[in-house]
């Protein structure tokens, strides 16, 4: 089901209003919109930027260039789209959103860039435990979870499928990093990582893996 | 938490989700409403669905709606 916004015409907000005559203005009064919208969306990278911590690997001069990078993208995006704008939210969160977005690709790319791209092929099944958040259990339970997974991916995901829940899963490269790396969407790799979890869930039932836990002890 | 439960929760998906696309779509009309109601994510059982699942949406939920918040 596609969840829309509803009304396509709401009523502009007073704040929300002020700002389109602003930007959509001329002269001193766009001017001054632009510098003022610009500034807010500097802002917010930074906060959010600080919020990601991603200070704590990325040096701090570095780090204000991608704020201003993202708050400079964000301005042309918003601008681009500005007839777009319906008032189904106030602008501010409108406009927020394309800079928070900003950031995340940004991120995204900046830890492509940091690590090798051999974390795409390397498969440490041993580690699947652990990165399923599971605790500490019993060497010969975990050897038996590994094995059915590594059946069930070997058996039924594509070749596209197997690369990304291997990077995902396994490897920790973040969601963005390898959109990055493969220049497509979030939603691409996300939706071949949606498949492939139920390939595989449907794998360890019709083999008896999940139902045989569902009726054991817990 | 066992090593079997945890995988169960890994792969399991909800037929809800409405992905990335449209989420990040209304992100905005999303936070807004969050902002002013949390129990207003009902409205949007698609979008709330996605978020639970999808780490990177879910930090820009955070985000956008930290930036709402500090700003009111």
């Amino acid at each position: 089901m596609v969840e829309t916004c509803g009304n396509p015409a709401a009523t502009l907000d007073d704040a929300s209003a002020e700002w389109i005559r602003a930007l959509t203005g001329t002269g001193a009064v766009r001017e001054a919109g632009l510098a003022r919208l610009h500034g807010l969306l500097v802002r917010v990278a930074v906060r959010e930027l600080r919020r990601r911590d991603a200070g704590a690997w990325i040096p701090g001069r570095e780090l204000d260039d991608l704020a201003h990078q993202a708050a400079d993208d964000a301005m042309l995006a918003i601008l681009g789209k500005l007839h777009s704008f319906r008032g189904e939210s106030q602008f501010t969160t409108w406009a927020y959103r394309f800079v928070v977005l900003e950031v995340s690709g940004k991120l995204g790319r900046h830890h492509w860039r940091q690590h090798p791209a051999e974390r795409l092929e390397a498969e440490d099944w041993d580690r699947l435990p652990d990165r399923l958040g599971a605790g500490p259990g019993e060497d010969a339970e975990q050897a038996e979870l590994v094995k059915a997974v590594r059946q069930a991916v070997d058996e039924t995901l594509t070749e596209h499928q197997r690369r990304l829940f291997v990077a995902v899963v396994l490897n920790e490269v973040p969601l963005d990093a390898l959109v990055a790396c493969l220049g497509t969407n979030r939603n691409a790799v996300y939706k071949a990582i949606f498949n492939a979890r139920r390939k595989i869930r449907g794998f360890l039932i019709a083999n008896g893996y999940l139902e045989e836990r569902r009726r054991g002890p817990s | 938490m066992s090593s079997w439960a945890a995988l169960e929760r890994f792969l399991g998906t909800d037929p809800a989700d409405v992905g990335c696309e449209q989420a990040m779509e209304i992100l905005h009309v999303y936070v807004d409403l969050v902002a002013a109601d949390p129990d207003a994510a009902r409205r949007y059982p698609g979008v709330a669905a996605h978020l639970a699942a999808c780490g990177p949406c879910c930090e820009d939920f955070r985000g956008l709606l930290a930036a709402v918040t500090e700003d009111r």
